[in-house]
């Protein structure tokens, strides 16, 4: 097959979304294509898009599944606002999808599946390919239902076996239209399909009938092609990774480094559970993974393990954080190590599974009964979710404290280009544990810089204890009611968190130091606000962002940094959670804030244009 | 099983109950339970034969949950319900560890059923101490799940129109391994029963009837006390025929016509200890021990000791199993390797 274009147009970057029924397999011909992409060296994100259900009723709008990826010779740093192509299988996802495309997009649509039943079900009262109503896009309708049919005759196969493979038809029209050689495609199928050969076959017929058919037809005046990231990447070895897999991967590069065992005590939950998946895979790396009862279990179960020497965490999302709680406090009690893993998603209550918030941030720092410091932190990008993960673990072994990782569905199901770290390059971890026989041992001795007590593992010679959740006298660690005992246990609990911001960097900006707006994001927006904080910079506006990882404590210099700006605005996926945490801690510098509630992420248009509104108001 | 993966360092040189007791004062109520349950522990602990650094307890909340303070040996005392959960993970990060909870009726049944049904279940290797007062005692008498149907409490001014739990009901019926009961009136038994316990490789439920002596006092008098116990305790000795009584001439027969068990008196209606049913501990079926587990006072006396004690594959075991397996075979043997695999390319 080689391309016969009338003409090709090259474009820095490009975003393709697919939709259609759930069970069509979009999911998987959007991973293939976004495969595909990296292979060709395109920078990329991705982010899926899907309903809660598992199969909600055929051709509604419930049950529209999508995939959005935005590839690029450039940096990419989300997954795009609106798409250039739109692939669609049936009418709802039309219907539902169409204000996601840009005007003048391509829309690859089934035409087979617009019959009179389901375009009803969508909600239009008369057929959309024929009205009239889609001229200011550049409409592909195939019969893709049908020609897949056809490619399929020679395999004599069920009609369910053709109707699941429709989807590599829409996937090699796709691939002809942005040039997309079919050897990377191949290669993904020889290796996804290895166990099933004939299903390969299969999938590589249709796809090359889809191929082929857009090429014929001459569906496009010309092929759109977005040539390899190259020089604007580092050099070096990389991947495609989601924010789920990356954060399981930064645990197991933290047990390593430390040489304490991790160990997973976690439920399944939406969006965390991949997390658990991939855990559960690497037993040869010595990781103990439990899948427990439920939520508590989970936590008590890692916290156990911690007391018993691991590198322990658990992993949830916002309701399973609430049902941790009470744990949490004896982890902060005990002063053990733990890595809580939170996978935002929209709340209050079960929410909105799917979708993605920032709304935990409350939770996280407060949620707990009496004085409970904690350490919070955030990842940013699917990338970054393996380095967050890494340095929660590091924290949480060196000063035996309890850290909350705040990801979320967005970026813990959106996929990115990681470039591969060599473990080498990583710093060791420390974790502070008491030796064998250690005639000074007291479960409550601290070092006196940094307040952190030591770790005395059972089994371990001469250092056997008790620890728990009922205050304890400092240094022997006794039970203790006594007054200023309490007092001076929960100061030094305070003191030994806030002691952590010796240990993390300095908060980085993007841009210069002043200016008139400083943009301040914290968590898995930052793809969006540093596009439009970049974009504002081109045009010459002194506009700089801070995005946060640590949360509690917060770097040293913040107060300093957020007093050299003539503005500042917050911008969060919540009703103004960090805003108001930092107008706690600096009531004297005024902070703007724009909030976005509707388990969608950032556009990097909308943002921009908050931006500027704020930088005119006098 | 494949048991060469688990396995618990033994001291070098014997120890004594003295090496088991810490240097924390008991606070337990003057006639509490607890006293007896703590000395009865602390003489089986020696006999394990398992290094003391090796050995840890875990509590939850609750008058029970106070114990690891009073044992010199790890000891986490945790939070309400949870410890067969923290159990459970410190059991399967280190299986060479010797894991003991301390709980009660509350602590493990109400609060905490979830944790200890699945505990049990999993068939943890983990030792349970459940103390059954049959009340809430740290909290000031309010009835619990054990509590029987009728009780006035606190919370109950009417008495309760709750059915409550038989542990051992529970415990079998969550497909447990071990089951054993004990009295805190005779501590020998529970000695015994501990050393059991600690053999048994898996779960081991150990429920003790302890006598609260402020909010629920002579709760177990019924079976426990001196005029009643020779009546009221079946003392279950494998391999030997159920004879009890004060004058040890009845015994448990097993009816099928009735379809279950009844008491019998050798020697009438032509009734001969060959009738007599014969303990098998390590039966795997449950059935006989179900029925033994359920037996209660007036119809019935109640059974001690060993109920349960049959082999089944452990959580423990089969974890490591599958660690060992995957180690051996996987390519993945380093987190540069894991970072390494599957689709990568080099961008120069």
């Amino acid at each position: 097959m080689t391309n016969k274009p009338n003409s090709i147009q090259q474009k820095e970057n490009l975003v393709v979304k697919f939709v259609g029924d759930s069970g069509d397999g979009m999911q998987l011909i959007g991973t293939l294509f976004s495969d595909a992409s990296a292979l060709a060296g395109n920078d990329l994100a991705t982010f899926p898009d899907f309903p809660a259900e598992i199969r909600a009723p055929h051709n509604t709008i419930p049950g529209v599944s999508g995939f959005q990826v935005h590839i690029g010779q450039t940096k990419i740093y989300t997954p795009g606002d609106l798409c250039d192509v739109l692939i669609t299988m049936n009418p709802a996802s039309l219907k539902s999808n169409l204000k996601w495309a840009k005007k003048g997009a391509t829309l690859i649509v089934n035409e087979s599946t617009f019959e009179d039943d389901a375009i009803a079900k969508a909600g239009y009262a008369v057929n959309p390919l024929t009205d009239g109503s889609l001229k200011d896009y550049h409409l592909v309708a195939a019969p893709i239902t049908l020609l897949t049919k056809k490619a399929c005759e020679e395999f004599g196969i069920d009609l369910k076996t053709i109707d699941r493979s429709k989807n590599m038809f829409a996937l090699g029209m796709l691939c002809f239209i942005t040039g997309r050689g079919v050897e990377h495609i191949f290669h993904l199928f020889d290796k996804k399909f290895i166990e099933k050969p004939k299903i390969k076959e299969i999938n590589k017929t249709v796809f090359r009938a889809g191929y082929n058919y857009a090429e014929t037809s001459e569906v496009v005046e010309s092929i759109i092609d977005v040539p390899p990231a190259g020089s604007t990447l580092e050099k070096g070895r990389y991947r495609n990774v989601t924010g789920n897999v990356a954060t399981a991967w930064g645990l197991l590069a933290a047990a390593e480094k430390s040489g304490r065992p991790l160990f997973l005590g976690s439920y399944p939950i939406t969006p965390a559970t991949e997390i658990l998946y991939e855990l559960a895979l690497h037993k040869s790396l010595g990781a103990r993974v439990f899948q427990a009862e439920d939520e508590i279990a989970g936590i008590c179960s890692a916290i156990g393990a911690s007391f018993a020497g691991a590198m322990a965490c658990t992993t949830t999302s916002g309701p399973g954080l609430s049902l941790k709680s009470e744990a949490l406090g004896l982890a902060v009690m005990t002063e053990l190590p733990l890595v809580v893993v939170n996978v935002q998603r929209a709340g209050p209550s079960t929410g909105i599974p799917t979708k993605s918030e920032q709304s935990d941030l409350n939770q996280a720092l407060f949620g707990r009964n009496g004085e409970a410091p904690l350490v919070v932190m955030s990842a940013s990008s699917p990338s970054d979710c393996f380095y967050a993960a890494f340095e929660a673990a590091r924290i949480a072994m060196e000063t035996m404290t309890p850290v909350i990782l705040l990801s979320d569905g967005y970026i813990g199901f959106g996929s990115e280009l990681f470039k591969i770290p060599k473990m080498a390059s990583l710093p060791k971890i420390h974790p502070p544990i008491a030796a064998a026989n250690d005639p000074n041992y007291k479960p409550y001795n601290r070092d006196p810089e940094t307040l952190i007590r030591q770790w005395a593992i059972p089994g371990t010679e001469g250092l056997r204890h008790r620890i728990g959740g009922l205050e304890k006298e400092d240094g022997i660690g006794n039970v203790s009611s006594d007054p200023l005992n309490h007092q001076k246990m929960v100061t030094l609990r305070r003191d030994k968190v806030q002691k952590i911001a010796e240990r993390i960097p300095l908060q980085s900006v993007v841009g210069e130091e002043t200016g008139d707006l400083l943009v301040v994001s914290w968590g898995g927006t930052r793809g969006a606000t540093l596009k439009a904080v970049q974009e504002m910079q081109a045009q010459g506006k002194k506009v700089s962002l801070a995005h946060f990882s640590h949360i509690m404590p917060l770097p040293k210099n913040t107060e300093k940094l957020l007093s050299s700006f003539k503005k500042i605005i917050v911008p969060e996926l919540n009703d103004g959670q960090f805003v108001n945490y930092l107008r706690m801690k600096f009531p004297h510098i005024p902070l703007s804030q724009y909030n976005k509630v509707q388990g969608l992420p950032f556009t990097v248009s909308e943002l921009t244009e908050q931006f500027i509104k704020i930088m005119e108001v006098k | 099983m494949e048991k060469k993966f688990v396995s618990i360092p033994k001291s070098k040189t014997p120890l004594t109950k003295e090496d088991f007791i810490s240097d924390q004062i008991v606070k337990w109520c003057p006639g509490c339970g607890g006293h007896a349950i703590l000395s009865s522990v602390a003489k089986a602990f020696p006999n394990t034969g398992y290094k003391k650094e090796n050995i840890v307890l875990v509590s939850g909340i609750g008058c029970s949950s106070r114990f690891p303070y009073y044992v010199n040996t790890y000891g986490f005392h945790s939070i309400h319900g949870r410890a067969n959960a923290i159990a459970s993970g410190v059991k399967i990060f280190n299986p060479s560890l010797s894991v003991w909870v301390n709980t009660g009726d509350g602590d493990s049944m109400a609060i905490g059923g979830n944790h200890f049904i699945h505990t049990i279940r999993r068939n943890i290797d983990v030792n349970i101490l459940m103390f059954n007062n049959q009340i809430y005692g740290l909290t000031k008498g309010q009835f619990s799940p054990t509590t029987p149907k009728g009780t006035a409490t606190k919370t109950s001014p009417f008495g309760t129109i709750e059915q409550p739990f038989n542990p051992g009901e529970l415990v079998i019926g969550s497909q447990g391994t071990f089951f054993a009961r004990a009295v805190d009136t005779n501590p020998k038994l529970m000695t015994e029963v501990v050393e059991e316990a600690t053999k048994h490789d898996g779960t081991s439920v150990v429920e003790v009837l302890e006598n609260c002596i402020i909010f629920h006092d002579k709760a177990h008098d019924a079976i426990t006390s001196k005029e009643n116990r020779g009546n009221a305790q079946l003392i279950l000795k494998h391999g030997e025929p159920m004879v009890f009584g004060t004058d040890q001439n009845r015994g448990i027969r097993y009816n099928p016509g009735k379809g279950g068990l009844e008491v019998v008196t050798i020697g009438i209606n032509g009734i001969t200890i060959k009738d007599i049913l014969v303990h098998d501990q390590y039966a795997k079926d449950p059935g006989i021990h179900l029925m033994l587990a359920k037996m209660q006072l007036p119809e019935f006396p109640v059974a001690l000791g060993v109920i349960r004690s049959a082999a089944f594959p452990t959580y423990n075991e089969l974890f490591e199993l599958q660690m060992y397996e995957e180690k051996k075979s996987s390519k993945i043997k380093c987190v540069d390797d894991l970072l390494n695999s599957g689709d990568t390319w080099e961008i120069n």
